[in-house]
């Protein structure tokens, strides 16, 4: 059964690039035609990912491909700006903020691109493609694995929007870049974005990546991510995900880092049916760090896999990975730290954590350290740890009068607090601490339209007990 | 009477713990319980406590008139009962200072009171740290979380003052503890003695009764008192062992 509904969708998305070529690929560069010419031929010769690749052995997206999906929409009009269709706030947090609908950069106005006086571009990637083409050529597609597999060829493919960010060298952004991705049509969407961010030089960016469900349709969102930082410069990348229960995500991210380079990333994952997240580093100049973190909070019959691959691929670099999870009802998860020490990578420290509470018999973790280090001079470690609330902990908060649902909430609360204390923006953080309470207590809706209304001055969160000192 | 312990019994998977077990307590008296290992001291404890899978097979403990048997722990401790735990619990990612203000704002919160404005908060936190020699760099950290053992005793008899119990019941406080520690320990329970508060101490050792002076003695065996007396008892236990009480018993 599964080999026969996973070639629908293949099937389904070949068609539709060979009905919809000349469309797909007008006012497309050259070397962007090509690219696209051999993604198709890798798709036309692999299957899509399923459950007999080693990889995906525990997500299972055969429900996914049998699917009928509208695959292509147009962009739609609005005239409206982003602030009128949804609102964001949160105190204290400046950000510029740029929106996605429907997989399509949305620019009232028609302002697709923006460059600002200090030199940093923000904007369309169609656009980028036109205006700066000599910067979208020499990094475009050149972060990812190559057709690593087929539903990154099916973005490559089908992917004709995304956002561009281009930080030019020695340039410190203030203020934080969000993109807020948003699905609103009624009809099964199949989402192609290809997002591309490039740090030059001594640059620093903070970059707010917010995946949100603004109705209750389901869709598919298949998102690809490169990012390049250049020597000595800084990225912070935090992603919000609050999907609702019918959609479902693969967000793979592939990050080049060069020399003496630092990034932080942490993964977010309040909401979703079933989401997939891939993270990659490649490690390529000496000095560099990687920090990635990741919480997730899943129930009913939620999915969530997050896949982390880094890279050490040179001498003196040093990566860090904390994943935390919390898991009810009948949800699952996977995850899979893999980290790769090559020959030449000396003096390389990497260290890998997991840990999960499973809130209930039915709630399943598969949880998977892989290390392969071919280099003698290495400081590695891993670990990985599934338990549920500590009974003892309860008793000696129930014992001091708070109450069970209380102690309960404040126990996975402060598990997650070891990852939220590493977002270094502090109205940030305490708006993504909110969500996580708000998540924890069942409260959390998708109908908030912005991951981050809950700041939103005239509706402050209560919370029976203040965490707000943890 | 603030405490009343009738012919009560205590079952933990099946097992009987105590078997009988009567004590009665009242405002401004402190009863100490001694007993070799294994008699049900702990278990006496957690059952006063409402500690999950403790059963209460019969008998009743009845605490401000009212019988308490069937109460959640946090109802409970709301009422007034705390326990200074033999093995405090170290909560990761739960700051001292936020666990204590959750924990003081919930029991007025039982009674009816709003929740303690931050500045008296702070000020009495101030006050009772420096009762037991409390650093401060401690109420930063994560509850219990990498202190040594003296600490974690210490900080049981700050929450202790901190939330001002009507019944205080610890649990071989005493254990653990080098002798200046000791007597920190004991100087702020004593410290905290009243007419409107009663403590049970449980423990092994006369040790702590030369300092947190008792007006009761009781010795637990085989999950009963066998034995009550005044504070003399106790000197005569430290002399004479448990073995003479074991041997009266046993046969």
């Amino acid at each position: 059964m599964p080999k026969k509904t996973e070639n629908i969708l293949q099937e389904n998305l070949l068609e539709y690039y060979r009905d919809n070529k000349s469309v797909l690929s007008s006012g497309l560069l050259d070397s962007v035609k090509n690219i696209k010419e051999k993604a198709f031929s890798f798709l036309t010769n692999s299957k899509l990912p399923g459950n007999k690749d080693e990889k995906w052995r525990n997500t299972d997206l055969g429900s996914i491909y049998s699917q009928k999906f509208t695959l292509g929409c147009q962009a739609e009009k609005y005239d409206k700006s982003i602030d009128e269709i949804f609102v964001c706030e949160v105190h204290g947090f400046e950000s510029l903020k740029f929106s996605m609908l429907n997989g399509w950069f949305y620019s009232p106005g028609n302002k697709k691109i923006k460059i600002f006086e200090n030199g940093l571009v923000v904007g369309s990637m169609m656009e980028a493609q036109k205006q700066f083409p000599e910067i979208f050529e020499k990094y475009f597609n050149s972060v990812i694995e190559e057709n690593q597999h087929g539903l990154i060829a099916a973005n490559t493919l089908l992917a004709n929007d995304g956002l561009f960010v281009y930080v030019p060298d020695n340039l410190i952004v203030d203020d934080s870049i969000q993109l807020i991705k948003m699905l609103n049509r009624e009809e099964n969407l199949f989402v192609n974005s290809r997002n591309l961010i490039i740090l030059g030089k001594n640059s620093k960016l903070s970059f707010l990546h917010c995946d949100d469900s603004i109705n209750h349709s389901p869709g598919f969102l298949n998102t690809v991510t490169e990012i390049v930082v250049c020597e000595n410069a800084h990225l912070h990348l935090n992603k919000l995900q609050n999907l609702n229960d019918s959609t479902s995500m693969v967000n793979s991210t592939f990050i080049n880092q060069y020399g003496s380079s630092n990034i932080t990333v942490n993964v977010i994952t309040y909401n979703g049916g079933l989401i997939r997240n891939e993270l990659n580093v490649n490690m390529l100049g000496q000095g560099s760090h990687a920090d990635l973190n990741g919480i997730y909070l899943m129930d009913k019959s939620q999915h969530i896999d997050n896949q982390v691959f880094v890279n050490h691929a040179v001498p003196n670099c040093s990566s860090s990975e904390l994943f935390k999870g919390v898991l009810d009802n009948r949800s699952s998860g996977v995850f899979n730290g893999y980290i790769f020490v090559g020959r030449d990578a000396q003096n390389t420290s990497a260290f890998q954590q997991n840990n999960n509470i499973l809130m209930s018999s039915d709630a399943k973790i598969d949880t998977q350290p892989f290390l392969e280090i071919y280099a003698d001079d290495v400081k590695c470690s891993h670990g990985a740890t599934v338990g549920q609330l500590d009974t003892e902990a309860l008793f000696y908060m129930k014992q001091r009068g708070i109450g069970d649902s209380d102690a309960r909430l404040l126990l996975m609360f402060a598990f997650t607090a070891e990852v939220t204390s590493k977002i270094n923006i502090e109205a940030l953080r305490l708006s993504i601490e909110d969500m996580i309470k708000k998540r924890l207590r069942g409260e959390l809706s998708i109908c908030d339209k912005c991951v981050l209304h809950c700041s939103v001055p005239d509706m402050p969160l209560e919370f029976d007990i203040d965490l707000s000192k943890i | 009477m603030l405490l009343n312990i009738k012919d009560l019994h205590v079952s933990i998977k099946g097992k009987e713990i105590l078997k009988g077990f009567n004590l009665g307590v009242n405002k401004g008296e402190v009863h100490a319980i001694m007993g070799p290992n294994g008699t049900g001291k702990s278990t006496l404890a957690a059952a006063i406590t409402g500690r999950e899978g403790y059963d209460i097979t019969s008998g009743g403990i009845e605490y401000k008139g009212k019988i308490i048997n069937d109460l959640e722990a946090d109802e409970r401790a709301n009422m007034g009962i705390f326990l200074s735990f033999q093995y405090p619990v170290e909560i990761p990612g739960v700051s001292m200072t936020n666990f204590i203000r959750t924990a003081v704002n919930a029991q007025r919160e039982y009674k009816g009171l709003k929740p303690m404005p931050a500045s008296e908060f702070l000020k009495k936190m101030e006050e009772k740290k420096n009762l037991v020699e409390i650093h401060s760099k401690l109420t930063k950290r994560s509850v219990n979380e990498g202190f040594s053992g003296g600490e974690k005793k210490k900080n049981e008899i700050f929450q202790m003052a901190m939330l001002e119990p009507s019944l205080a019941i610890l649990d071989e406080t005493d254990s653990g503890l080098d002798i200046d520690a000791l007597k920190v320990v004991a100087k702020g329970v004593n410290s905290l003695r009243s007419e409107e508060n009663g403590f049970v101490v449980i423990t092994h050792y006369q040790r702590l009764l030369d300092y947190i002076v008792p007006d009761f003695v009781h010795v637990m065996y085989d999950g009963r008192i066998v034995k009550s007396g005044g504070k003399g008892l106790a000197l005569e236990l430290e002399e004479k062992g448990y073995d003479w009480i074991k041997e009266q018993f046993d046969n």
